[in-house]
């Protein structure tokens, strides 16, 4: 395997593999500004999104921590943050100024559209410049943060392009990368064999403690046995049949040999190398963009009947060994590993080929879903507004 | 050709990987876990990606798949045949 890769190193150390200017709004009300902004100033981004108003408590939290991670990930150069009001806008600027990076914080209220899309986009434009100048610099191979989280499964999933994931998260984890996987209710009927592969019994409590929290959220709102939700439709047409057949498929991605050496709530960051498990919702952006949050900068995403999600900061390598779904949906696919199915190569080699495109990724190849323009960023909310 | 896949030797069922297998077709099954392959007779038409039964099962048995519990039989499942929602469901929620 190679040991390095070509990044953008940060102000804070950490390594980026995209070199984005983004203007991220601070709530629904500023997401018009935001993207006259982008439409002014060519190559920034807008991640306009629904939520930042009359949010409270744990809710507001994991709002401003989203929002902070989004910014603070390494895959961005530089921000522009917009707000209704001068205050919950500082906080977010402040928050991801905190890394080193360029930031400029706009409110609206005084100033009006115009006049704030106008300042914005004269900052825009000065970091779209600045960052465009930015080299890509030779990074070590454990400074590569690397999440999983698969969707749209099959049975294929299960056999093919999940253990996939799972052998390369092996090699990765064995040279001191930085991993993460999660989707709490996704684990259930598989929830005994991630506890048993715990580093200690501090984790394993954590990771029961979390896991049996979502259980009781499923228990108090549910009004069936969950069958239309959890397997899927999509999931039910692959050939799934119940959540523990879809649970045991899903926790492939996590290999044979690696240990899962901590517990993260929701968009947090992990304190050091190993596998992590962040408790975290099993729908796709919801979770890719907790993943972006918590600093994550390549994603391993494997699918069998086709999801085709993608976010706008992190990456999406989508990996599939459904025969079929890789011949009517080839344009979403990064890696096929159909070939395992037909012992056509081995588990080893599937895993080798998905780290070849990590690697060519990482240097800068546009995945699937970059290149067909899928930027689904969807914050998680824990609950009614105030 | 593998027709369909099993990841354990005590598996319940197999995961069909082809396209258009017929009732009536022998199948060729590979285990995952020990890379070896199996010859089994298919009872009905099953879509890729579905699994086809390894045994007779009747209603209250349990489904193992990954050498483990993955729910219910909830009506008779003979060898050879689809085993799917319409007779396995979960034991969760």
């Amino acid at each position: 395997m190679q040991k390095s890769f070509w990044g953008y190193r940060r102000e804070n150390g950490r390594v980026g593999v995209r070199n984005h200017v983004i203007v991220l709004p601070v709530d629904d009300l500023s997401n018009a500004a935001a993207e006259a902004v982008a439409h002014n100033v060519k190559g920034v981004l807008a991640i306009p999104h629904p939520y930042g108003r009359l949010q409270f408590g744990a809710d507001l939290d994991l709002h401003f921590r989203t929002l902070i991670g989004a910014g603070s990930n390494p895959n961005v150069a530089a921000v522009v943050v917009i707000g209704i009001e001068e205050g919950w806008t500082k906080k977010l600027a402040d928050g991801i100024a905190a890394t080193g990076k360029p930031v400029s914080g706009f409110g609206i209220e005084l100033h009006g559209d115009h006049d704030t899309i106008m300042r914005a986009s004269k900052a825009a434009r000065e970091f779209m410049q600045a960052a465009s100048e930015k080299q890509r610099v030779e990074c070590a191979l454990h400074e590569l943060w690397v999440s999983t989280k698969c969707g749209e499964s099959d049975t294929t999933s299960g056999c093919g392009a999940n253990p996939t994931v799972g052998d390369a998260f092996d090699k990765l984890y064995a040279a001191g990368s930085t991993l993460v996987f999660g989707e709490t209710t996704e684990l259930t009927g598989g929830e005994q064999i991630v506890a048993a592969r715990c580093r200690n019994d501090k984790v394993r409590a954590d990771f029961m403690r979390v896991f049996d929290r979502y259980q009781e959220v499923i228990n108090r709102h549910k009004t069936t046995d969950l069958s239309d939700s959890q397997p899927t439709k999509g999931n039910i047409a692959g050939g799934l049949t119940t959540i523990e057949e879809k649970a045991l498929g899903n926790i492939q991605k996590i290999g044979k040999k690696c240990m899962i050496d901590g517990v993260l709530d929701k968009a947090e960051t992990p304190s050091g190398p190993g596998l992590w498990f962040m408790d975290s919702s099993s729908a796709a952006a919801e979770m890719v963009t907790l993943c972006a949050a918590s600093g994550f900068v390549v994603h391993f995403f494997p699918t069998g009947q086709g999801n085709v999600i993608g976010n706008p900061i992190l990456p999406v390598i989508k990996i599939c060994a459904n025969p079929r779904t890789v011949r009517t949906m080839s344009e979403h696919i990064d890696v096929d590993t159909s070939a395992l199915l037909q012992r056509g190569i081995t588990m080893d080699q599937a895993g080798d080929k998905l780290l070849e495109m990590m690697f060519r990724t990482a240097n800068g190849r546009l995945t699937a879903a970059e290149a067909l323009g899928h930027r689904e960023f969807v914050m998680t909310r824990l609950y009614e507004s105030a | 050709m593998i027709h369909c896949v099993l990841h354990d030797p005590n598996d319940s069922v197999a995961v069909v990987v082809v396209e258009g297998i017929k009732a009536g077709q022998t199948l060729t099954g590979l285990i995952l876990d020990e890379d070896r392959t199996i010859a089994l007779r298919c009872a009905q038409d099953i879509p890729l990606g579905h699994k086809v039964a390894l045994k007779d099962m009747n209603v209250g048995d349990t489904v193992i798949k990954y050498g483990v519990d993955i729910g219910k039989v909830v009506a008779p499942i003979k060898a050879g045949q689809h085993a799917h929602v319409h007779n396995i469901k979960t034991k969760r929620w």
